[in-house]
Order: structure tokens, then C-alpha cells, then sequence
């Protein structure tokens, strides 16, 4: 009787250490079938941090950049449109950009201006309800959708309304303020969008 | 009867040696070039550097390596600054490829053939036929671009190295039997083959083998051994670039056996254990 | 019967309620007992007996790593050859893929052809598995055509070329070849629009037909139970209580723990050609397949890879030659071999005219027609061995020595017409190929004369220990 169970429990143990061994060499096999999904050094190559030359951007206007696929927004604001912007505070749902703060606003754009200058915003242009491409009212005056229109944009798939520090208005349909994405100065006039400081 | 056949059997003998050890000259010219061995390393790193240095600097020009990323360079210990610096040629950013300005049509129109693609011609020619090419231009008035080469007869390619080599003519001489020919061809530092010419096309003499050899006429830059250096260095790069993960596949591969060994003690247990019970 | 009578699965531990559950609306526990754990296989079973599960094994592989390759590859012209570097360098792991996806493809057809030997030696394909060797045959056809579709995949010159003669086979054929090659490669030569068509036949036609062909062969397999090195049937002896073959043992556990120690053996040495010599000197990847297609530049030296080399031997054997001196005068002595073996009338006129309009045939058509038909029959006259082979006893261990010598004879010269198929012409190699070929017939063609009169052992009841 006694030899039996010790038949059976080396048998047993046999068993489970071959199961171990052959389950994590499974588990070893199927990671670089995971990791073949992962962006190949193209995508990386082709996601690689994008350059902008921000000298000839004159005060008030604003330039497109093209980053991993997306439209990355760099406006120069001027004096007044720094102004509204302390004044779209009470307007906005989350002035302080307080929501998501590691996705949507790395450190150095947690201020006022949500820039690392004041005078550039540096944004993705993508509105964060679904995905269209806001339109510019940089002007302040009043407009159709905003009798008190201080500037800023207007996302025209589902009414979204944005300031010009990319934050997002009160009871509309898009829930996030616009993301600033990872972004340094080169020097005065050369931005590098995709990489901050650190060289994340 | 007999004595065409025995004619034959011999011509066909020949040629059966021949191409016996011409077996992995599928793609060469008409007559098989003896190879010689390219003594590359793939694990001196100072030798791939200095091979992806005038890769860049001599061949780029015409060939792309539409398949390499100028990024992959720092597998070969160089640093970001290093590449952009020294080798980034053709494109402005180093996560491009190896990419070269002119189109397959006008290389057509300028050069008569379009330069194939280099990023995996070690694969395709090896690196024996690579070493030996490199090394078997001479000077032929005849030819279109005024070089020929003895691995690829009437190739497009003009010598490119020719300063740095110095310039080769062809020297032909004829021998009544292959052992002789072999004898003066063997120790040649240069390509060198034989020819077979029939009884019939070799003329009264009977002298059938023509060993061909390559002689410096005028001196390059480099002496023959820093030159063949050179092209080592050179053909190290590219056989690296024909496949820049073979480090990689076989340190892994140590250590999947490894772990297959472990897999193998503990099924065959399992499987003894089990198969008690059978008989 | 009713599934409301079933028995609660127990032996489970915490999963009895859940396998219960299922059982109870999906014919589970059947399953597993009439497959694994009460289906009885010989107990005797030795070396030759892995490679039906390595094959599976193979299959799941090529499967698992297509589709990761499938993630990246550009199945057009332009972009196909590019694609397949990209992965080799690019995708993380890609190289691992790739290569293992290469190498499992030569591995499916060694796996394969020790399948079909093994068969062979024990006269697995006998009555009644005639029907399971004819699945097993069906999916070597399927295996066939995939892996040739799968090679026209990375565009390089053989991959091209390859396809383009191929495909010019078809164009032999009398009065339809030259629509039929057009039709099949939708372009007039081989293209961007065969690339695309072969990349669809590859990824998913063949694959389901493979799926469904190698199922259906399991399920005949469990149906009259597998064969044994004895060739004796087991179930011919059974355990008067429980009704069980004496020499059977349950497939799971004992065949399950085999088998994975088989897997394991099999994936060292396919790891070290995976990992370690992944071009095996040329024969799993071609040097010239590292060079693009070219259609204006036929390379000087054209061969399939090496699991189709044998039956190309047998094509370009087929010269005028040796179809006047050889196939002609075959085919005379052949008639006239079964006019004297069978006595009825009607056969004997049906093969005599037969025999008069293959000979028309051979003296009118030219010879490359000959050598795609020959090159065809070398592979399906395979079908036919349960009926060519008319021993009294099915495995080698019991066969005279007439069969021994044929068998020996076959396999040295399977491998002389593999070799030879990897070289250029030659005077001295084609004959050495008509002359394999001759072999390799005649060991099909007469085996129904010598297997009958070959001096056999006789079998044995039970199954022996070798």
C-alpha cells in the first residue's frame, strides 16, 4: 500500500515539475511572439522626435507639425491672448489641468499658459471627445456657438470648444483638456516635439 | 566510334571537376574563379567600423542598401553623434534607410544596368566571391568602362578602388596540363583560373589550360596587404549588414538549448516513470 | 443515451462542475475517451512512430508563425522582398519567425516523408486503412502545393523562376496548356497578380484544406485503431472481461508523455538548425533567393528546393531518349506482364489497347509532356500501394527477401534522385536519372508480382518486443 502512494506521489511530483517547466517555457516562447507586435524600428524611426523651426512664426499665428501621425498645433500667442486666457478660467472644466496629469500635461505645462514659454503653445490637435481636428478662432469677438468668445478653437463634429491654452469648456461634449505632448527647446527659435529635457 | 567517345568522356570529365568545386558559383561568370577564403571576422568590431566607413564613403554612391537603417550602425558600438557625423551620407535623419539619390532609370541610362541593391548581396554571393571580386579588377581597353573583372567577366561596375589599389592588368599563360597551371596559379595573392580549351580550339601546341593571373602595373595608395585589409574590413561590413541579428540569433539560441536540454532530462523521466506500468 | 443520464465528470478536482456542465451540451467526455484516454494503441510501437505527431507538431508551428509573418508581410511585387528583410530586421523577434517558419517548412517534409517510409516498412496503408493512407495522401498533395505557393512569397530569383517553370508545365499540356498556364497565373508570365493569388492560396485555401484533410485522417486512424511494427492485428486479440485489446495501451497517458518527449528531441535539432544554420548550406534557403526577382534574368542554375528534387530528377530524365528506348519498350513489356498474369478476356483486350494508344502517345507527343505525366505519376502511383502491395504479411520484419531488396533499392535511389535533382545537367547525371527512374517504377510497377511470390515469415499472433 505504502509503495504505491510513493509511486504515486513521485509520479506526481514528476508530473508537476515537468508541467512547471514545460508551462514557463511556454510562456518564454509566446513574448517574442508578443513583442513582434510591438511598433518595429520603422514605426520607431518614423515616430522619431520631429524638429520645428519656430523663427518665422509671428505673434498671433500658427503652425502645424506632423508627429507619430498627428497634428501637433504650435500657436504664438500674443499679449492679449495671454490675457484671455486668465479669464476663461471660470469658463473651463478643468482650469487647473488637473485631470489624467500624466497623459494630457507633462510637468513643465502645468501652469497658467500650459507651455513651457508663455508666448508658444505647443499641442496635440486632436479633439479628446472623438478624434476630429479642431478649427482656429484664435479671434476674440462673438461668435455663433460663444457670445463671449475670448479665442481659442472650436471642434465642429460635436460642438467641443477649446482656449488657447487647450482647455477644454464647461457642458461640452469632449471631456479632456487638448494633450501637450513631450516637447524642448533646441534653442530660441528650433523646437524638437516628441522628446522633453529628460530625453523621454 | 570508341575514340570520339573516350574524347568526349574526358572533355566531360573535366568539365564535371570543374564545376564540382565550382559549386557555389551558381551565379558567377562562365569559367569558375577559384575563391579565395575571406579571412573576416564577425566579432572585431574595430574591422566592421572601419568596413561600414567605406561602405558609406565608396559605395553608397551608386548601390542603396534600401534595407539597412543608418540606426542599426550603432549595433556596431558607434554612438548617435558618431554616425552623423561620419556616416550618414545619403539621408538627413539616422532613423533613414541607406537610400541613394539616383533612380534605376537613369542608372540604367548612365551606367547601362542598374546597381543592384547591397543589403544582402553576402547572402546571395557569399563572402568568399565578394573578397575575391574586390581583389580581381585589371585594366581592359575593350571594355566600355576600361575595367573587367575576373569573377564577373564584362561587369558594369568600374574598379572604384582603383586608387587606393593601384591599376591590374590580366597576364595569360598556357600550360599542357591542369597540375602545372595549378601549380603557378595556387600561391598567387591575387584571383587567378584556368581556362579549358577543347583539343581542337587549343591548336597544334596542345596546350589547352590558360592560367590567368593578375599583375599590379601601377602602384594606389595602399600596399596589397592594406588594401586586401581594406577589403576585408569591407566585406566584413557587408556580410554583418546582410544579417546585423546573427549576433543575437546565436546567443539565443545557447540559451534555448539550454533550456531545451532541461526540458529533455525531464521529459524522459516522465516518460520512464509512466511507461513502468507497460509489459 | 440521453444526455440527461450522463455522469458527473470526476478526477477533475476544482473543474469537475464546469467540465460537467459542458458535457452536459457538448459531447466532451466522448471525446476525450474515444481519442485519448480509452483509445488503444500498440503498445509496441518504436522510433518511426514519432513522426506523425512531429508532423502535427509542424503544422501548428508554420500555422502560429504565418500568421505573426503574415503581420508584416507585403504580399506585391514591389514591396514583397523588401517586406520579407523588414522582418528579418525590423520587427522585434522577426528573425526568429521568419527562420522558424523556413526551417519548419523542410522539417514538415522530413517529418512527412519518415511518415510515409514508416507506412511503408509496416504496411500501415493495408486493409482496412487503405482510406487513411489516401487522406494521408491528400495532404501530402495539399503540403505540396503550399509549400510551393509559400515559396513564390519572398520574390527572390528562385522563388520567381521557380514558379515560372512550374507554371510552364501546365503549359505542355496538349491543346489546353498554354490558356490553362495563363489562367492559373493571370498574367502571362508569372507576376504582381500571381504573387497575390499563390499569397491567398497559401494563407488560407491550402491551410483549410490541410485542416480538414488532417482531421479526417485522425478520424480514420481512430476508426480501425493504428497499426504496429508486427503489422499483427491488435484488436484481433482482446481481454475477454473488458473487452480491451491485450497488447493495447491508452493513448493518453502513455503515447501523450512518448510523444512530448518526441517534441522535445525534435525541437533541439530544430532548434539548432533554426538558431545555428538556418540556410543548412543552401538547401533551406537558397543563396539565390537573396537576390530580387528579375523577370529579364533566368539565373544559370535552376533547381526546387530539395523536397521536391526528386520527381524534378524524374522530369528532366525524360528525355526523347529515354522515352524511344525506355518508357516505349516499358510499356510493351508491361502488357504483355499482365496479359499473361490476368486470365479474364475483357481485361486483357482493355489492356492491350491501352497499351497500343500509350505508345502512340509516347511516339507522337513530345518528351516534355512525358516527363510532367511521369513526374506526376511518381507521386500518385503512391495512392495505389495498398493495392500493389499483395503480401500475405503487412510489415518488412515478416517479408521475404525479394521485398527487403526492392525497398532498400527504393530509398537508395529516392535519395540518388533527390541529389542529382540539386545539379545542373549532365551527360553522366541524367543517365544516372533515367536510370533511378527506372527503379523507382519498377519497384511500384512490380511490386504485385513480388510481393505475392516473395518467401515470407510467418506473423506472429502477438505483438513482439524488437
Amino acid at each position: 500500500m505504502s509503495d504505491q502512494s510513493s509511486v504515486n506521489r513521485s509520479r506526481r511530483s514528476l508530473v508537476i515539475a515537468s508541467a512547471c517547466a514545460g508551462g514557463a517555457a511556454a510562456v518564454a516562447t509566446a513574448v517574442p511572439f508578443a513583442a513582434s507586435m510591438l511598433p518595429s524600428e520603422r514605426a520607431e524611426a518614423l515616430g522619431a522626435p520631429v524638429e520645428a523651426d519656430i523663427g518665422q512664426l509671428n505673434p498671433g499665428e500658427k503652425m502645424t507639425v506632423e508627429w507619430r501621425g498627428q497634428p501637433v498645433w504650435i500657436l504664438h500667442r500674443t499679449k492679449e491672448m495671454l490675457e484671455e486666457i486668465k479669464r476663461t478660467d471660470a469658463k473651463v472644466a478643468d482650469p487647473k489641468s488637473e485631470r489624467k496629469k500624466g497623459e494630457l500635461t507633462p510637468e513643465y505645462a502645468r501652469n497658467e499658459y500650459r507651455s513651457i514659454k508663455p508666448e508658444y503653445l505647443v499641442v496635440v490637435g486632436i479633439c479628446s471627445h472623438l478624434g476630429c481636428s479642431p478649427q482656429d478662432r484664435l479671434k476674440a469677438g462673438p461668435e455663433a456657438f460663444e457670445s463671449q468668445w475670448t479665442g481659442g478653437f472650436y471642434c465642429p463634429c460635436h460642438g467641443s470648444l477649446f482656449d488657447l491654452a487647450g482647455r477644454v469648456y464647461k457642458n461640452k461634449p469632449a471631456p479632456d483638456n487638448l494633450k501637450v505632448p513631450p516637447y524642448t527647446y533646441l534653442s530660441d527659435t528650433r523646437i524638437l516635439i516628441g522628446e522633453d529635457k529628460k530625453g523621454a | 566510334m570508341p575514340a570520339r567517345a573516350r574524347e568526349g568522356h574526358l572533355e566531360v570529365r573535366a568539365l564535371v571537376a570543374l564545376l564540382a568545386l565550382a559549386a557555389q558559383l551558381a551565379l558567377a561568370a562562365e569559367e569558375p574563379v577559384r575563391l579565395d577564403s575571406a579571412p573576416i571576422d564577425p566579432r572585431d568590431v574595430a574591422s566592421l567600423q572601419s568596413g561600414a566607413r567605406s561602405f558609406v564613403n565608396y559605395c553608397l554612391n551608386c548601390h542603396s542598401a534600401a534595407m539597412m537603417r543608418y540606426h542599426k550602425l550603432l549595433d556596431l558600438g558607434l554612438t548617435e553623434q558618431q554616425v552623423k557625423d561620419n556616416l550618414l551620407f545619403t539621408a538627413d535623419k539616422i532613423g533613414e534607410l541607406m537610400n541613394v539619390a539616383m533612380t534605376r532609370k537613369d542608372a540604367k541610362e548612365w551606367l547601362g544596368t542598374a546597381p543592384p541593391d547591397l543589403s544582402v548581396i553576402a547572402r546571395a554571393r557569399g563572402p568568399d566571391w565578394l573578397y575575391t571580386y574586390m581583389r580581381s579588377f585589371y585594366r581592359d581597353p575593350e571594355s566600355a568602362t576600361g575595367w573587367n573583372n575576373m569573377v564577373f567577366e564584362r561587369v558594369a561596375m568600374p574598379h572604384v578602388l582603383w586608387t587606393l589599389s593601384g591599376q591590374q592588368v590580366q597576364v595569360e599563360r598556357k600550360f599542357r596540363n591542369m597540375e602545372q597551371a595549378e601549380a603557378i596559379g595556387r600561391p598567387q595573392k591575387n584571383a587567378w583560373k584556368i581556362d579549358v580549351l577543347t583539343p581542337d580550339q587549343a591548336g597544334k601546341d596542345g596546350e589547352r589550360f590558360i592560367l590567368k593571373t593578375i599583375r599590379t602595373e601601377t602602384a594606389g595608395s595602399l600596399s596589397q596587404i592594406d588594401y586586401d585589409i581594406m577589403v576585408r574590413d569591407l566585406v566584413n561590413f557587408m556580410t554583418w549588414m546582410s544579417e546585423p541579428n546573427q549576433l543575437t540569433r546565436k546567443q539565443v539560441g545557447y540559451v534555448v538549448l539550454l533550456v531545451l536540454l532541461v526540458l529533455l532530462v525531464l521529459s524522459y523521466l516522465l516518460y520512464k516513470e509512466f511507461w513502468k506500468d507497460v509489459r | 443515451m440521453a444526455a440527461a443520464e450522463k455522469q458527473a465528470v470526476t478526477g477533475a478536482g476544482p473543474f469537475n462542475g464546469l467540465l460537467t456542465w459542458i458535457d452536459q451540451r457538448f459531447p466532451l467526455m466522448e471525446t476525450w475517451r474515444s481519442h485519448l484516454s480509452e483509445y488503444y494503441a500498440p503498445k509496441n510501437f518504436n522510433f518511426w512512430y514519432y513522426f506523425g505527431s512531429l508532423a502535427l507538431f509542424v503544422l501548428v508551428i508554420q500555422i502560429v508563425t504565418g500568421i505573426f509573418l503574415t503581420m508584416n508581410y507585403k504580399p506585391d511585387a514591389a514591396q514583397a522582398f523588401a517586406s520579407v528583410e523588414y522582418i528579418m530586421r525590423e520587427v522585434p523577434w522577426g528573425w526568429w519567425i521568419r527562420y522558424m517558419h523556413s526551417t519548419g517548412a523542410s522539417f514538415f517534409f522530413i517529418c512527412v516523408y519518415l511518415h510515409m517510409f514508416r507506412a511503408m516498412l509496416y504496411g500501415s496503408y493495408r486493409k482496412p486503412r487503405e482510406l487513411l493512407w489516401i487522406f494521408g495522401m491528400l495532404i501530402f498533395l495539399c503540403l505540396m502545393a503550399e509549400a510551393f505557393f509559400g515559396y513564390l512569397l519572398p520574390w527572390g530569383q528562385m522563388s520567381y523562376w521557380g514558379a515560372q517553370v512550374i507554371v510552364n508545365l501546365f503549359d505542355a499540356i496538349p491543346v489546353i496548356g498554354p490558356d490553362l498556364a495563363i489562367w492559373i497565373r493571370g498574367d502571362f508570365v508569372v507576376s504582381d497578380a500571381t504573387l497575390n493569388r499563390f499569397f491567398a492560396y497559401h494563407v488560407i485555401a491550402v491551410p483549410l484544406a490541410l485542416l480538414a484533410l488532417v482531421v479526417a485522417h485522425l478520424l480514420a486512424l481512430h476508426e480501425v485503431g493504428s497499426s504496429n511494427p508486427d503489422g499483427v492485428e491488435i484488436k484481433n486479440v482482446k481481454d475477454p472481461k473488458t473487452g480491451r485489446p491485450l497488447d493495447g495501451i491508452p493513448f493518453h497517458p502513455y503515447y501523450t508523455v512518448k510523444d512530448t518527449f518526441g517534441v522535445v528531441v525534435f525541437l533541439i535539432v530544430f532548434s539548432i538548425v533554426v538558431f545555428f544554420a538556418p540556410e543548412a548550406g543552401g538547401y533551406f534557403l537558397e543563396q539565390n533567393n537573396f537576390i530580387p526577382a528579375d523577370p529579364l534574368k533566368t539565373p544559370e542554375h535552376i533547381a526546387p528546393v530539395w523536397y521536391f528534387t526528386p520527381y524534378y530528377s524524374i522530369l528532366r530524365a525524360t528525355t526523347d531518349e529515354f522515352v524511344l528506348w525506355v518508357l516505349a519498350p516499358g510499356v510493351v513489356a508491361f502488357a504483355l506482364l499482365l496479359v499473361w498474369s490476368l486470365k479474364k478476356r475483357a481485361t486483357r483486350i482493355a489492356v492491350g489497347v491501352t497499351a497500343i494508344v500509350l505508345l502512340a502517345g509516347l511516339l507522337k507527343l513530345d518528351a516534355k509532356v512525358w516527363g510532367v505525366v511521369l513526374m506526376g505519376t511518381s507521386v500518385m502511383i503512391f495512392f495505389f500501394l495498398p493495392w500493389l502491395d499483395r503480401s500475405p504479411v503487412r510489415s518488412i520484419r515478416y517479408k521475404g527477401p525479394i521485398t527487403k531488396t526492392a525497398l532498400a533499392l527504393f530509398v537508395i535511389v529516392f535519395f540518388v534522385l533527390g541529389y542529382l535533382g540539386t545539379e545542373s545537367v549532365t551527360e553522366e547525371r541524367t543517365l544516372a536519372a533515367q536510370i533511378g527512374t527506372a527503379v523507382y517504377f519498377l519497384f511500384f510497377f512490380l511490386m504485385p508480382w513480388y510481393s505475392k511470390m516473395d518467401k515470407c515469415l510467418p506473423e506472429p499472433e502477438r505483438v513482439t518486443s524488437k
